[in-house]
């Protein structure tokens, strides 16, 4: 007969702590936990230590003082009596226009190399190749200083624009003047302007602006309504209207609608003393920036692409004709939607390589923000602990808000499998 | 019994293929001249790589490379092949390769940093080739303590008594582990080898030196510069980012909370600011962190700045390997009695690490290129070197030579560790195909 007894009641043991799986994991996070909050500790005790013998307790009233600099690009009205505060505005709008600017023509670029890189044409296949493992092999910074270094060696200085046998000459019907001094080309102008709004009285948005991009994206809201309405004909009926005019004239006819009734005109840069007046100017250290940030991630942009095409398989091509469809509904239909989903991801991140290799502005004089707030005011003020705490919360914002954005698009995209 | 007519008893002779779609003709045909767009590009890209080369080739070779000065440099040019030709001055490459190499080393201990340079070579060849013999690898590990004593030279005890350190550590962890468990003994072997470091290792080096002096003459920090540098910073930082990126990948895939936490919060910190911040840290704050009165070599703290930055990439590199590990590995690992870290020694890391491969190296380029982001915090880089050199007035207006030249070695470098990425990876690749 067997009596049924109960297993010996362990007692805890300390050395259970240890040995025994059921508390380790425990143990070890209790350590580890207290390990780090140990060293935060010391690290926090070393900081006060240091900065009260240094006599500079942490205190943020600086970014409130004058800064006292001038800033030679600025995207809204500063002067050197505005505050460090303002001086690292107008940085980080620096930072995002140049991020922008890069952006937009690096993915262009990149995606053409890309698909040409998978030519069947052996040639320009090989040129994308040699373009690719170029600019990948050598550091973003070599290619912004050399941009730069030659912007000032080689293009002409304004004065040889001048005169009767001019050495320079400027481009597109005059309207474009490469100089080494940076680049002038036409502005935007209206002659009945509807002038400017200023938002929490810190800085002035253009109405006219404003305006123009209500007018655009309306035009694309519109367009889109008209899209779906075909669609609905279509499931409905099986016959699909052509919208394909409506559609671009509602995408076209409101913004220049717009602009005519705001008197749209571009002025021109002109030749005026010893300088380029008028127009836009884009200075040298804007164009190295851009130029070679641009030049740079394209060649890894070109990669990702080239990835996401050769990643949908023939198979999908084939389905897609023995269905019917014509070839550029494959391709918008089929092919694209479903490279996107490779694509995408690695783009957004390249944006945000980008936009953090940006911060490389400082090596050539552009004012971004690690130039205003971790570069003049850093050095001005002394406050290298605050200052850069602030840069580095502004580029994790920065990131965090990229990367929740490539997170919503994962998420939105993910093939729902059974 | 009827009979066909002709029934062909014997095989037609085989025709050579159309002259049009066979040898030379037919493989232009297919390739650079099918259809009109295809023709378009090709001869736009012949034209664009013509024009490139007839502007390139005669500037590359009407060179001067005597010249000790830009000014002198066209002059000869000019001289020799004619007032109007224009051509590269590669005297500045001759008269600042050595500074362009060692920055501002003396230059009759260069002896040290080439022989340094040899004995990497030596060291990461095992480590590479794995049909070298095995036992190459203890020099690998020496390596270090030696390069560190033949670059910044002064007492050899002292890079000694660091190695001791590891020393003690090991056999504490051996002798320690069998009787009391794996996880005391590492702990007892962290606690030795820290606490040798920090109180015996500097007396004994001090007291060692005073009765055996061996000591080459030392070389300060702010001295490195050019690709030394460059490269010193790179493969310090390569070949510790890469256990410790390990190490942040297993615990951001931990079932422990906490771990997982940091691990996670410090992989995102450092990849969500840029490499020039933290350098910033390294250059202003690291001193303020650290107790009063501590102060250690700049190198050092970009190196551990670059490592940390490069680690967080690592990390997630790898996590990429593990996740595409499908789950019977860890189960059969779990089904074979292995312990945790058993189970990643053997069978996870090995698979992992392998699919992570051009990952990694590719962490490994962005490293090395990041190198030349130290000349922002006034360290002599190659890139910092050619801006000094620019400001000189004898080379003031010289941009295609310098930084070309700079961009080819910097390209040679990171271009052969892509084709050994892509060497190892064909030379791992166990499926069929």
């Amino acid at each position: 007969m067997t009596a049924l007894t109960d297993p010996p009641k362990e007692s805890f043991r300390l050395s259970m702590l240890i040995y025994d799986t059921r508390y380790r994991s425990m143990t070890i996070q209790v350590v580890a936990l207290m390990g780090f909050m140990l060293l935060f500790a010391w690290i926090i005790s070393n900081t006060l230590q240091n900065l009260s013998a240094l006599g500079k307790p942490v205190d943020f009233g600086f970014l409130f003082e004058p800064a006292g600099y001038d800033i030679n690009q600025r995207l809204i009205e500063y002067n050197s009596q505005d505050t460090h505060l303002r001086a690292a505005f107008v940085g980080l709008l620096n930072t995002l226009l140049v991020a922008a600017l890069g952006c937009a023509l690096a993915t262009i670029l990149g995606v053409i190399i890309g698909v040409l890189r998978l030519s069947h044409n052996w040639i320009v296949a090989r040129l994308m190749t040699v373009y690719i493992e170029a600019f990948r092999n050598v550091p973003v910074l070599l290619w912004i200083v050399l941009v730069m270094a030659i912007m000032i060696e080689t293009m002409p200085a304004p004065r040889e624009f001048r005169g009767e046998n001019p050495t320079a000459s400027m481009l597109f019907g005059d309207s474009v003047a490469i100089t080494n001094r940076g680049v002038y080309i036409p502005e935007p102008l209206f002659s009945r302007s509807l002038g400017d709004i200023s938002v929490f009285g810190a800085f002035d948005i253009s109405l006219d602006l404003i305006a123009f991009l209500v007018a655009l994206f309306g035009g694309i809201y519109a367009s889109k309504l008209v899209k779906r309405r075909a669609d609905r004909i279509q499931a409905a009926t099986g016959e699909r209207p052509t919208t394909w005019h409506i559609r671009l004239g509602l995408v076209v006819i409101p913004p220049v609608a717009v602009l005519i009734a705001l008197g749209f005109y571009l002025g021109y840069p002109e030749l005026k003393g010893f300088n380029f007046k008028g127009g836009i100017h884009m200075r040298n250290s804007l164009i190295a920036l851009w130029l070679a940030l641009s030049l740079y991630t394209a060649a890894f942009i070109a990669e990702a692409v080239r990835a996401g095409i050769l990643a949908i398989s023939k198979g999908q091509t084939e389905a897609a004709y023995a269905l019917g469809l014509s070839r550029s509904q494959t391709m918008n239909l089929v092919i694209l939607p479903q490279a996107a989903r490779v694509i995408i991801p690695p783009l957004i991140s390249q944006y945000l390589n980008l936009t953090k290799n940006s911060s490389l502005a400082i090596a050539v004089g552009y004012m971004d923000i690690t130039g205003t707030l971790g570069g003049i005011t850093m050095n001005q003020t002394g406050r290298e602990l605050e200052s850069i705490l602030l840069l580095m919360a502004i580029y994790l914002s920065i990131s965090l808000s990229i990367s929740a954005v490539m997170n919503w698009y994962n998420k939105r995209v993910k093939l729902v499998e059974r | 019994m009827t009979q066909a007519a002709y029934v062909r008893t014997e095989m037609a002779p085989e025709k050579a293929p159309p002259v049009t779609s066979s040898g030379i003709i037919g493989w232009m045909r297919k390739n650079l001249f099918d259809g009109w767009l295809n023709s378009i590009l090709t001869i736009v890209s012949l034209i664009a790589v013509g024009a490139l080369l007839y502007e390139i080739l005669p500037w590359m070779f009407r060179s001067s490379w005597t010249a000790n000065s830009l000014n002198e440099c066209r002059e000869q040019i000019k001289e020799v092949y004619g007032p109007d030709a224009s051509g590269a001055c590669w005297a500045v490459i001759r008269e600042r390769y050595a500074q362009l190499t060692f920055g501002f080393y003396p230059s009759e201990l260069y002896w040290r940093p080439i022989l340094a340079f040899i004995l990497l070579l030596g060291a990461l060849a095992p480590v590479l080739f794995t049909s070298l013999p095995r036992k190459l690898l203890w020099f690998s590990g020496l390596y270090p303590f030696i390069a560190t004593w033949l670059l910044w030279g002064g007492s050899v005890w002292g890079p000694l008594s660091a190695l001791a350190g590891f020393i003690f550590g090991f056999a504490a962890l051996k002798l320690i582990t069998p009787r009391y468990g794996a996880i005391l003994g590492v702990i007892s072997a962290i606690v030795v080898a820290i606490l040798w470091w920090v109180a015996i290792s500097g007396p004994v080096a001090t007291t060692l030196e005073s009765l055996i002096p061996i000591s080459l003459e030392p070389v300060k920090s702010r001295n490195f510069g050019g690709f030394m540098l460059s490269v010193t910073i790179g493969i310090t930082g390569i070949a510790a980012s890469l256990p410790i990126g390990i190490l942040l990948a297993l615990g951001r895939r931990s079932d422990l909370l906490i771990v997982k936490a940091l691990c996670v919060g410090f992989i995102e910190f450092i990849r969500g600011v840029p490499l020039i911040t933290l350098l910033f840290v390294a250059s202003t704050l690291l001193n303020i962190f650290l107790p009063p009165g501590t102060d250690f070599d700049i190198i050092v703290r970009v190196m551990i700045m670059v490592t940390l930055f490069s680690a967080a990439y690592m990390a997630e590199v790898i996590r990429g390997g593990l996740a595409a590990l499908p789950r019977g590995q860890y189960e059969a690992a779990d089904a074979l009695g292995l312990d945790y870290w058993q189970a990643q020694r053997l069978v996870i890391m090995p698979q992992a690490l392998k699919i992570s491969i051009p990952g990694i190296v590719g962490t490994f380029i962005g490293l090395f290129k990041d190198t030349t982001l130290v000349m922002i915090i006034g360290l002599m880089d190659p890139l910092g070197l050619s801006t000094a050199i620019r400001a000189n007035q004898e080379w003031n207006g010289i941009v295609w030579e310098l930084y070309g030249f700079i961009a080819l070695v910097f390209w040679i470098f990171c271009f052969s560790m892509s084709r050994y990425s892509m060497y190892l990876e064909r030379k791992l690749q166990t499926e069929n195909h």
